[in-house]
């Protein structure tokens, strides 16, 4: 008769099409007026040999239900969820909320890949205005008053100030003479920075920027020139075996002077650089000038050193490949967006130069 | 500085090829900017003959020519004016390629009439700007031969250019003379043999101005004949690009080009009274050879007779007494200027000469006699009749000085070791005199007259160094004075990286834009210090250091906008410009935001940008620099581009240390761009550096074990009060469990009483030492409600 009543049960159980039904078979079972619970009350009526050998069967069948309506529960609230899931599709395609990636400026980038170089050489980075007086871009710098070399400059000029003629820095050089004016040697510094002459055309802009370097010590001579820039330019355009030309020049600054060449081929009107016969110039360098060591106050019997000028325009395009310089400032987000650095691209030698 | 091959070797003699000179010429310093071989350029254009001359059947101006090329007879229709029968000309066939108009020919039809290749100008074969009539050759000329090479301009003509120190390489004889010192050939000997006076010149010199000119060498001509140069001066000079005049005026061109040594010829018979070198006289004019009047000032040294100035002094000469085809009588000058006043003259009057060229760079002092007798030989041969004795006025200047060239110095300074002999036989070739040798190898040189660029033992070594080749230096690693090396940035430095990067992570991409401004846009900036006008401005556009980054990166807003982006992020971190001086620049980090910040999208909400998104741009870069930014105030006194009510200022005490807002409409209005443009100014060398006490270390992090919980208030406070006050009240009121105040909300409308608002504020309380009892929170909720009631005079909301 049990027997009966568990298949009934059972089967009511498995029959419970959601929550609510489970809990009315349940409740039909096992609640106060449910069916084995009425079993159960009936127990005492029995002898006691019959009502242990009954109470134990209606403990099975009841423990063998709760299992039932447990499991079942179980695979109705699973069947729940894959139902809510379903319903809780969304279209993944759709774009995200709208974020926008600023860019770092060529220039910038550049610079960061600079310093990043000649720190690994010892130098640091120095500074000094744009707004400068004749002393610190010419004078200082052993360019004579009324020097044809001072009208190669195309300086733009401000109103004097009192007796002194000031004028935009037509080069970083003058940050060379402030350095060696504040700072004894041993001297190891670069200067990039905004640098002015008046002259606009296809290669050239009023604004350029350009790094300097200076190294002042007792013995630094020539061949350190060469072996320093020859390192910079090797890692900051990732070329190993980039030739370098050394060609006599004259600076009024330097004694001797020199103007470096990279090895490229213009084959195919393409500009490529390294071993490949042609040359391209990118810097003037050479030893800096006794008469410049001693209009900063520096003993030119004792120090002596090297300096050096490059356009950061000019080696950002021959490194990016950008073709016209005059897009450098003109703002144009596609161009920033195309010839930019990611904000997290932060050169290094220890991470690259060169993504 | 041009030459041919054929003109150094009048000067060098080698075996050395064109492009081991070419090589040598660039390691010397000589840098060689082109190398034309117009023979090659010019290899279809032969000598022709004009047969016949028919008027075009149907043009006026047009004829129709029979051409002999030597190889047929061609119909030709020619415009030129001079085209006629029994012409020779220069004749160019059809697939010729034209250099002076760069063109290719083709056969053609003009007006009906088959025209067969072209008869050239001069300029169309770049031989000068003549392009009014087509080439006449002399009769003489070779019918059908290469015009290349009857012209001898078949000659290589190498161009290099010139550093500004060598003044003596301005002269086919310098360039040879560092080729053979370099060991390419040998110097030839220079012939100048002094011309013996046939008569004293009746014309003399008087030099007022010794400064400006302290010699001056004269000697008259009579019974010239100046006719058309010989032909190989004629070439020599066409070679380079010198339009051949007449021998007179070509001998003095070739004796500038071929020893660096300008020479002037006057027709003596316009000459008045004697020469005489002085100052120019306020007011005078000098009608000159190029056939413009210059107006002199007191500054210019002229070269005058009685009357007038006949010339400015190694410049250009005067109009009036030019040498013409009918001179007989000449006088000629070789002098020396003051290269500074030539440039300055040269360049107030804008006047580029080859004499100038010269002079301004310093002509060799010892070479004006010289330089004269060679001339005098030329005139005497080419043009006939009888030189004078020479005039000298003012005497050569002493240039001789000796220099010291210690033994060790090349290998010290220049980084490579060259044997002594080496050394003495580079300079003695370069032209100097070893004048002595000290007991320990020091070298007593005397540079020669024509190296005025060499004074100082910098220099000696530089020409050892030039001669040898600076490939020759070893490159050497520079030593590094400690293993790990230093940082390359400062503090301040660090913070342009930082402040750039993180900005541009903010979505906002880097722009660089000139320091420059137009004069008007930085009046709506605060307007620039009078010292900060540029003298001599590149355009009107650019004329003033700009006050404010903001103009130039709302102008490229705008520009962004034309083209079709108006939602546009710009920073730019640089230079300020308040006052002339070196610290009269500030660095700035400015931004703009202009258009939508958030654009259409389909899960939110599009909006324009507004002042918080600067102001939350400012406090970035503001944190990333190290400002204490819990600390700074909020003002609303921003300067005059901003929109009044819409602008804030953040200051720490009385330092303003960036200012944000929505840009002023009357601003954006007069620069043309559209609103809503918002912006931010951060000045970064107002944020204080890190006091460096106890090393590294940061302070001990205080992490509570008890859970904070929070509280919300809504306040009604009257509308123009600043929601940093209640929030500053909060925070004030309890300040051991207060960590946090937050404003959720700002109401006005139903519910809020006309003239006030509700101000939501979410406070955190972080018990620090056991879970607080209903009793606690409920007070130091009571004791947040008095203190805000009490800073802001408002209630709360019930």
């Amino acid at each position: 008769m049990l027997d009966a009543l568990k298949d009934e049960l059972l089967s009511q159980v498995n029959a419970a099409g959601d929550l609510a039904a489970l809990e009315e078979v349940r409740v039909t079972a096992l609640g106060k007026k449910g069916r084995i619970t009425g079993f159960m009350k009936e127990l005492g009526g029995l002898s006691p040999d019959e009502r242990r050998e009954r109470g134990q069967q209606l403990n099975a069948l009841k423990d063998e239900i709760s299992l039932a309506i447990d499991a079942r529960k179980a695979d109705l609230a699973r069947a729940h969820l894959e139902a809510r899931l379903k319903a809780e599709r969304i279209d993944v395609t759709l774009p995200v909320r709208p974020e926008t990636e600023g860019r770092i400026h060529p220039i910038s980038q550049t610079i960061d890949e600079m310093v990043a170089i000649f720190a690994e050489m010892g130098f640091s980075v120095a500074e000094g205005p744009d707004v400068e007086d004749d002393f610190h871009n010419f004078t200082a710098l052993n360019f004579p008053p009324g020097h044809p070399a001072r009208d190669m400059h195309d300086t733009f000029y401000l109103p004097d100030a009192g007796d002194k003629k000031m004028l935009l820095r037509t080069h970083t050089s003058p940050v060379q003479v402030r350095t060696m004016l504040n700072k004894k040697p041993p001297i190891r510094v670069i200067a990039p920075g905004r640098t002015y002459r008046s002259d606009y055309d296809m290669t050239h802009t009023p604004m350029f920027h350009q790094i300097e370097g200076l190294v002042i010590d007792e013995a630094t001579n020539m061949g350190h020139l060469k072996g320093c820039l020859i390192e910079f330019c090797r890692a900051f355009f990732d070329v190993d075996d980039l030739p370098l030309r050394f060609r006599p020049s004259f600076f009024p600054f330097t004694e001797p002077s020199a103007e470096v060449d990279i090895g490229c081929s213009r084959k195919g009107g393409e500009l490529k650089l390294g071993n490949y016969g042609d040359w391209l110039e990118i810097l003037g360098c050479g030893m800096v000038h006794p008469n410049v060591l001693e209009a900063c106050g520096i003993d030119s019997t004792k120090y002596q050193g090297f300096a050096f000028g490059m356009g950061i325009e000019r080696v950002a395009m021959l490194k990016y490949g950008i073709p016209d310089l005059r897009t450098f400032f003109e703002a144009d987000l596609r161009w920033l967006k195309h010839y930019g650095f990611v904000p997290l691209d932060v050169p290094s030698m220890a991470q690259g130069l060169t993504r | 500085m041009k030459f041919t091959l054929s003109w150094l070797k009048d000067h060098l003699e080698t075996d050395a090829t064109l492009d081991q000179i070419v090589e040598k010429l660039t390691a010397l310093g000589l840098e060689v900017e082109g190398v034309e071989d117009r023979s090659k350029e010019l290899k279809p254009f032969r000598v022709a003959h004009v047969l016949s001359a028919e008027k075009h059947p149907d043009a006026d101006k047009l004829r129709v020519l029979v051409v002999d090329t030597g190889t047929e007879k061609l119909q030709v229709v020619c415009g030129a004016p001079n085209a006629r029968a029994g012409l020779k000309g220069v004749f160019a066939p059809e697939g010729a390629y034209i250099p002076g108009s760069d063109i290719t020919l083709k056969k053609g039809v003009i007006r009906g009439v088959e025209s067969n290749g072209m008869m050239c100008s001069e300029r169309e074969l770049k031989l000068s700007e003549e392009h009014n009539g087509i080439i006449e050759l002399p009769d003489d000329a070779p019918v059908g031969v290469a015009y290349a090479e009857y012209a001898g301009l078949g000659d290589p003509v190498i161009d290099i250019s010139l550093t500004p120190d060598r003044a003596d390489c301005a002269g086919v004889r310098g360039i040879a003379r560092d080729l053979a010192a370099a060991g390419l050939g040998t110097l030839k000997p220079l012939a100048a043999e002094p011309v013996k006076g046939a008569f004293p010149s009746p014309l003399g010199v008087a030099i007022e101005a010794p400064d400006a000119c302290p010699m001056y060498v004269g000697r008259m001509f009579r019974g010239v004949k100046n006719g058309p140069s010989p032909k190989w001066l004629h070439d020599k000079l066409l070679a380079i690009g010198l339009r051949p005049i007449s021998a007179l005026v070509d001998i003095t061109n070739y004796i500038t080009f071929d020893l660096s040594r300008p020479l002037h010829a006057f027709d003596a018979d316009k000459v008045k009274g004697g020469i005489v070198v002085r100052m120019a006289r306020e007011g005078e004019v000098l009608p000159a050879l190029n056939g413009k009047e210059y107006a002199l000032d007191p500054s210019m040294t002229v070269i005058a007779d009685h009357e007038r100035a006949e010339a400015l002094a190694g410049i250009i000469g005067g109009e009036t007494s030019g040498c013409t085809e009918t001179t007989t009588n000449v006088f000629l000058e070789a002098a020396i200027f003051d290269p500074v006043r030539t440039a300055q003259t040269g360049r107030k009057l804008g006047v580029e000469s080859d004499a100038r060229y010269r002079l301004e760079r310093g002509v060799d002092p010892a070479a004006v006699i010289p330089g004269m007798e060679r001339a005098t030989r030329l005139i005497l041969e080419i043009c006939g009749g009888e030189a004078s004795d020479l005039v000298v006025a003012g005497q050569e200047p002493e240039w001789r000085r000796t220099l010291t060239l210690r033994p060790g110095r090349v290998a010290s300074l220049g980084g490579v070791d060259l044997p002594q002999e080496e050394q003495r036989r580079i300079l003695t070739d370069l032209g100097c005199e070893i004048a002595g040798e000290d007991a320990d190898g020091t070298l007593r040189v005397v540079p020669p007259s024509w190296r005025a660029d060499i004074h100082g033992e910098a220099d000696l070594v530089e020409e050892v160094l030039r001669v040898h080749g600076f490939d020759a230096i070893p490159a050497t690693p520079l030593p590094r004075d400690s293993v790990l090396t230093r940082p390359a940035l400062t503090t301040k430095q660090r913070r342009v990286g930082l402040a750039k990067r993180t900005l541009a992570v903010r979505g906002l991409s880097e722009a660089v834009t000139w320091s420059f401004m137009a004069g008007p846009v930085a009046e709506l900036f605060g307007g620039v210090d009078a010292g900060l006008k540029l003298v001599n401005p590149i355009s009107a556009d650019l004329d003033v250091m700009r006050p404010s980054i903001l103009g130039n990166l709302i102008q490229a807003a705008g520009r962004n906008a034309d083209r079709g982006f108006a939602d546009v992020g710009l920073f730019e971190v640089g230079p300020a410009f308040r006052k002339p001086t070196p610290d009269g620049q500030d660095i700035v980090a400015a931004g703009i935001r202009a258009g939508n910040a958030v654009p259409r999208h389909w899960a939110v909400k599009a909006r324009g940008v507004d002042a918080f998104d600067a102001k939350a741009d400012a406090l970035a870069v503001l944190e990333a620099a190290g400002a204490p930014t819990a600390n700074l105030q909020v003002t609303t006194d921003a300067p005059g581009w901003y929109h009044p009510g819409r602008s804030g200022v953040l200051r720490l005490g009385p330092t303003v240390m960036a200012r944000f807002g929505e840009i002023h409409p009357m601003v954006l209005d007069t620069l043309g761009v559209k609103s809503p443009v918002v912006g931010f100014e951060v000045f970064l060398d107002t944020i204080p550096l890190p006091k460096k006490k106890g090393g590294t270390a940061k302070p001990l992090v205080q992490l509570s074990p008890f859970q904070p919980l929070e509280r919300d208030f809504a306040f009604v406070v009257g509308q123009d009060v600043e929601a940093d006050k209640l929030v500053r009240a909060a925070k004030g009121a309890d300040k051991a469990l207060v960590k946090e105040v937050a404003v959720f909300d700002v109401y006005q409308g139903t519910n809020v009483e006309e003239g006030k608002k509700s101000v939501a504020l979410s406070v955190t309380l972080q018990p620090t030492e056991r879970t607080l009892t209903d009793e606690e929170i409920e007070a130091v909720g009571q004791k947040i409600v008095a203190a805000v009631v009490k800073a802001t005079g408002g209630s709360l909301r019930s």
